[in-house]
């Protein structure tokens, strides 16, 4: 019996019944679960808007839309997967696991939780709705460059500043919440330095949080008094300079990034020393290199704008300080393969997409060198090569360990097991049919062909061919991801409490399916070293 | 099924180097000194990514297939060596610095304009690029070609003879640059960000709305010909769509060049001074129509309701003169300004706009639009 349920008499109240549950929730469980679940959807609706680009992408001319159309999609896209399905995620699992993990009953905060889940569907369905306005939804890429995005976008603009705004509110309550619960509800007997990876990368993802949401937020408020209220902050012709605008983005921008990448590199340091049989190789030099990481984030900003005009010492001072970001990152994949070194490793679902995590995510670092390299990116910036790393970082980076931690925690939520047959099934379909979507996008942008363009010249044409075929396989293989989550949550077969042997942490002594309320008094020190990554 | 053939043998034999020059594979090493560094500095940084990957996926890879359980490894213990630690942040460091030290010199030499012994000015425009000479003054307007525009929705056979195999790489106005000489662009922009580049020079800068940046450019004498770039920035709804292409030629064949320029631009302004009758407006009008406003306003006048108004039927193109030409001339909102095209251009296509589309408006002389400037 866990030390928890032993503990458990005085009131009994469980969910409460039927739809109102999940309105009122005020459960880390449900709101995770509710995370998770708008995640997913989102994933699937930024993914129908990526099939209608490579659709568009298959062959040379215009064949299904308008060029404006298309850069609704692309742009629609771009910021569903980033604000709507990727950091969503990452703030179910927050929900989930971080209270598990540090021995607390619930998140600090819990009403605000719910709310900050709550208003989600909401910035999210007014994002959506702006595809049926009149002018059409947002055509300015995910990075909304004024003034493209202030004179001479369509009406709904308004609309997405707004939701930009209520994503915003969502997030940094997200992060106020994580930091609260972290500090005070952690088990008085769990010192920072016994904290499993995955709580300290979302603490500190929680502080990049709070210091680049409120940037955004000034960067569309300014956007929002530009368009109606006759200021000038990016219109030159009002003494304005829309280059400031790509200043202020990027401020956001790049740590955003990290607030991506961040908590999956905890989950991975979850997984590897589970599947390895073997404990997290340098412990602290994980948690130093992801502090280290998150400094850096906030002071290289300007390397997405290389081309922007600025002197020629900014350029070499943003150059150097990008080239220092992959010291710590390099630090990171070392650790993970010296934790897999004279392991004893089971390739499992979960470590299949840890251990391609390590792969492909270190493909994109490597672009991400060469791009930090600034005459290099004179040729790099704006093709198919920049589209080709960042979705190396991101869909085979940050997506690839939301899969990974969904199948390795599933067995907790659930109290059941999936469908391991089928679960690597999907992998094999899946790695294949992304690495034939992105890789050849290395060579079209090295080619010369720039991103964002709706037809390009027939000299592009197989690679683009060939990149479409990858993307709707790749599309596809989601139906079977879909199947294999709804298979476990109804039929499969009852989990163990501790489904992976050798797995470490406060969260497998636990039920099988974890209780509602976690831990009502806290573990012991003992059970903490027990289950200390840090050993 | 010829594609499919091409996608498995593209795949097949994506190491044989046929296939590298075929597909375009890698970076162009251009033809200028910048571009020729640039690319030496890409290889660099290519081969040490590669030889890294090499040393740490086969650590990986060797790892996953040695220490498997399966084979009957037992799982050692350790998880800590303050050595390895201190030698992979170390050694990281020591590379970066050796990738750093030539980045920096090439950095600082393709940002020196100072060399420069002549002046283009380059204006991106939605979605065209405007090329003024200050000291030679010329000055004309690049749109994409038009059988590249007629392609864009036709068949492949059309696609594939746009512009001698460059469809959506051609334009109607080229660049002309002579060889042998260092050139000084200033790149600004009229609307939004457009960024102007041709890889074959190593020259790729933002075109930032009220501001100039400069770039420069020499090609080396012996590499005259034709190169082909295209817009760099998300500019709008036609950002793919406006190419650029230059044409580099020997100083001689430039002074030529330049002299039948300034030829044709006095002959375009005695024009202005003339009076021209309505057939003649009419006949130049629909020809700077489709080039400058039909992207917008669509060849047959009907636009695209709500964000670009129909000319059918307009209010102002059935309304006062001046307020059709004050409108075109410095422009509205989304409406770009046009008093970069001459006051011919200016008076034929309002005049077209006037009188096609069965509108019933008013004919505007050269000599209307020059005193509403
Ligand atoms: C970039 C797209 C674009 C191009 C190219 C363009 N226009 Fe426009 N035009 C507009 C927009 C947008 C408006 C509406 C302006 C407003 O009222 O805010 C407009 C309005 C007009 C109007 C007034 C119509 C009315 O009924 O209100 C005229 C006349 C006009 N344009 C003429 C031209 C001419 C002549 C050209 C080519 C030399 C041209 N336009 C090229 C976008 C464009
Ligand atoms: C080794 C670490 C990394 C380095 C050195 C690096 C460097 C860069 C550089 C220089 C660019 C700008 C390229 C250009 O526009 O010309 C860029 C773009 C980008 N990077 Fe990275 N990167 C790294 C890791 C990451 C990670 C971890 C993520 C996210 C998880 C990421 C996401 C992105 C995105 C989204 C863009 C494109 C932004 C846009 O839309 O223009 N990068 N990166
Ligand atoms: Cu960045
Ligand atoms: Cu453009």
């Amino acid at each position: 019996m866990t030390t928890a349920t032993a503990s458990h008499d005085d009131h009994h109240h469980g969910p409460e019944k039927g739809l109102m549950r999940w309105v009122k929730t005020t459960n880390h469980k449900d709101i995770g679960s509710l995370y998770m679940w708008f995640a997913f959807i989102m994933l699937l609706i930024g993914g129908a808007l990526a099939m209608g680009i490579r659709a568009e992408l298959l062959a040379p001319g215009m064949q299904l839309m308008e060029p404006q159309f298309f850069n609704s999609l692309t742009t629609m896209h771009g910021l569903i997967m980033v604000f709507g399905a990727i950091m969503p995620a990452f703030v179910g699992l927050g929900n989930w696991l971080i209270p598990m993990m540090v021995g607390a009953p619930d998140m600090a905060l819990p009403r605000m939780n719910n709310w900050s889940f709550w208003i989600l569907p909401f910035a999210g369905g007014i994002l959506l709705s702006t595809f049926f306005m009149e002018g059409g939804a947002p055509a300015f890429g995910w990075t909304f460059y004024a003034p493209l995005s202030t004179t001479f976008a369509p009406d709904s603009t308004d609309f997405f500043i707004f939701a930009v705004h209520l994503l915003g509110f969502s997030s940094i309550m997200g992060a106020i919440n994580i930091i609260a619960t972290v500090l005070n509800m952690r088990a008085p007997e769990m010192k920072l330095m016994d904290m499993p990876l995955f709580v300290w990368t979302w603490l500190i993802t929680s502080f990049l949080l709070i210091g680049a949401m409120p940037v955004l937020a000034g960067a569309v408020t300014m956007m929002l008094t530009d368009r109606n209220f006759g200021t000038a902050f990016f219109d030159a012709t009002g003494g304005g300079d829309p280059v400031m605008f790509q200043h202020i983005f990027w401020f956001f921008g790049h740590p955003e990034v990290y607030i991506m990448i961040l908590p999956a590199f905890g989950v991975v340091s979850h997984i590897i020393p589970t599947f390895a049989r073997k404990p997290l190789f340098g412990y602290s030099s994980m948690v130093y290199a992801t502090a280290s990481i998150a400094f850096l984030s906030y002071i290289v900003w300007a390397h997405h704008m290389f081309l922007t005009g600025m002197p020629v010492a900014g350029e070499l001072y943003f150059m150097y300080a990008t080239m220092l970001i992959a010291v710590p990152t390099g630090v990171k994949v070392f650790n993970w393969i010296s934790t897999m070194w004279r392991g004893s490793m089971t390739f499992e679902a979960p470590m299949l997409w840890a251990v391609s995590f390590v792969f492909l995510f270190t493909i994109g670092g490597f672009s991400g060198l060469m791009l930090g390299i600034a005459p290099a990116d004179i040729q790099y910036h704006d093709t198919y090569f920049v589209v080709a790393h960042f979705h190396y970082v991101l869909v085979t980076g940050a997506l690839w360990s939301i899969i990974a931690a969904t199948f390795y925690w599933l067995p907790k939520w659930t109290g059941k097991m999936y469908n391991e047959g089928l679960a690597k099934v999907h992998f094999w379909w899946a790695i294949i049919s992304v690495n034939v979507l992105f890789f050849p996008q290395h060579f079209l942008g090295l080619a010369g062909m720039p991103r964002r363009i709706p037809d390009y010249s027939l000299q592009f044409a197989d690679f683009n061919y060939i990149s479409s075929i990858g993307g709707f396989a790749f599309g596809a293989s989601f139906i079977l991801l879909t199947y294999i989550i709804i298979d476990c949550v109804r039929n499969g077969k009852p989990a163990e409490a501790r489904p992976w042997p050798s797995a470490k942490g406060l969260e497998w002594t636990l039920e099988p399916k974890a209780q509602y309320h976690s831990f009502n008094t806290p573990p012991s020190r003992k059970l903490i070293e027990q289950e200390s990554q840090n050993s | 099924m010829k594609r499919l053939t091409t996608l498995l043998s593209v795949l097949v034999a994506t190491m044989s180097t046929s296939v590298f020059a075929e597909y375009g594979l890698n970076m162009t090493e251009g033809v200028t000194e910048i571009s020729k560094n640039i690319y030496d500095l890409h290889m660099m940084v290519f081969w040490v990514c590669v030889a890294i990957a090499v040393v740490v996926f086969s650590a990986m890879l060797y790892s996953m297939f040695a220490h498997r359980k399966s084979k009957g490894a037992v799982a050692a213990q350790f998880h800590e060596s303050t050595t390895a630690e201190l030698a992979w942040t170390i050694i990281p460091v020591i590379i970066l610095v050796l990738m750093a030290i030539p980045a920096t010199k090439v950095l600082i030499d393709l940002e020196d304009t100072s060399k420069a012994e002549m002046t283009v000015k380059i204006t991106g425009h939605q979605w065209k690029w405007q090329y003024d000479y200050p000291e030679e003054g010329i000055s004309f307007i690049s749109n994409l070609a038009q059988d590249s525009k007629d392609a864009i929705r036709g068949t492949d056979e059309d696609r594939k003879k746009a512009g001698n195999d460059n469809y959506l790489l051609d334009v109607d106005n080229r660049l002309v640059l002579p060889s042998g000489k260092p050139i000084r662009f200033l790149i600004t922009a009229s609307d939004v960000i457009h960024n102007w580049w041709v890889p074959d020079f190593g020259v790729k800068q933002d075109a930032n709305p009220g501001f100039i940046n400069d770039a420069w450019v020499e090609i080396p004498v012996g590499n005259e010909g034709t190169y082909r770039g295209q817009c760099a920035e998300l500019c709008g709804k036609d950002h793919g769509f406006m190419p650029i292409v230059v044409d580099v030629v020997t100083q001689a064949e430039y002074d030529k060049w330049v002299s039948e320029q300034q030829a044709a631009a006095k002959a375009a302004a005695d024009s202005a001074n003339k009076t021209w009758s309505k057939d003649e407006l009419m006949a130049q009008g629909k020809s700077v129509y489709n080039t400058n406003c039909a992207g917008c306003h669509k060849v047959d006048g009907t636009g695209m309701p709500p964000v670009f108004p129909a000319m059918v039927g307009s209010p102002v193109a059935n309304g006062e003169a001046a307020d059709h030409i004050g409108l075109v001339l410095h422009g509205k909102g989304a409406m770009p300004a046009f008093k970069m095209l001459g006051d011919s251009d200016l008076a034929a296509v309002i005049t077209y706009e006037r009188n096609a589309f069965g509108n019933t408006g008013s004919v505007v002389q050269p000599s209307d639009v020059k005193s509403a400037r």
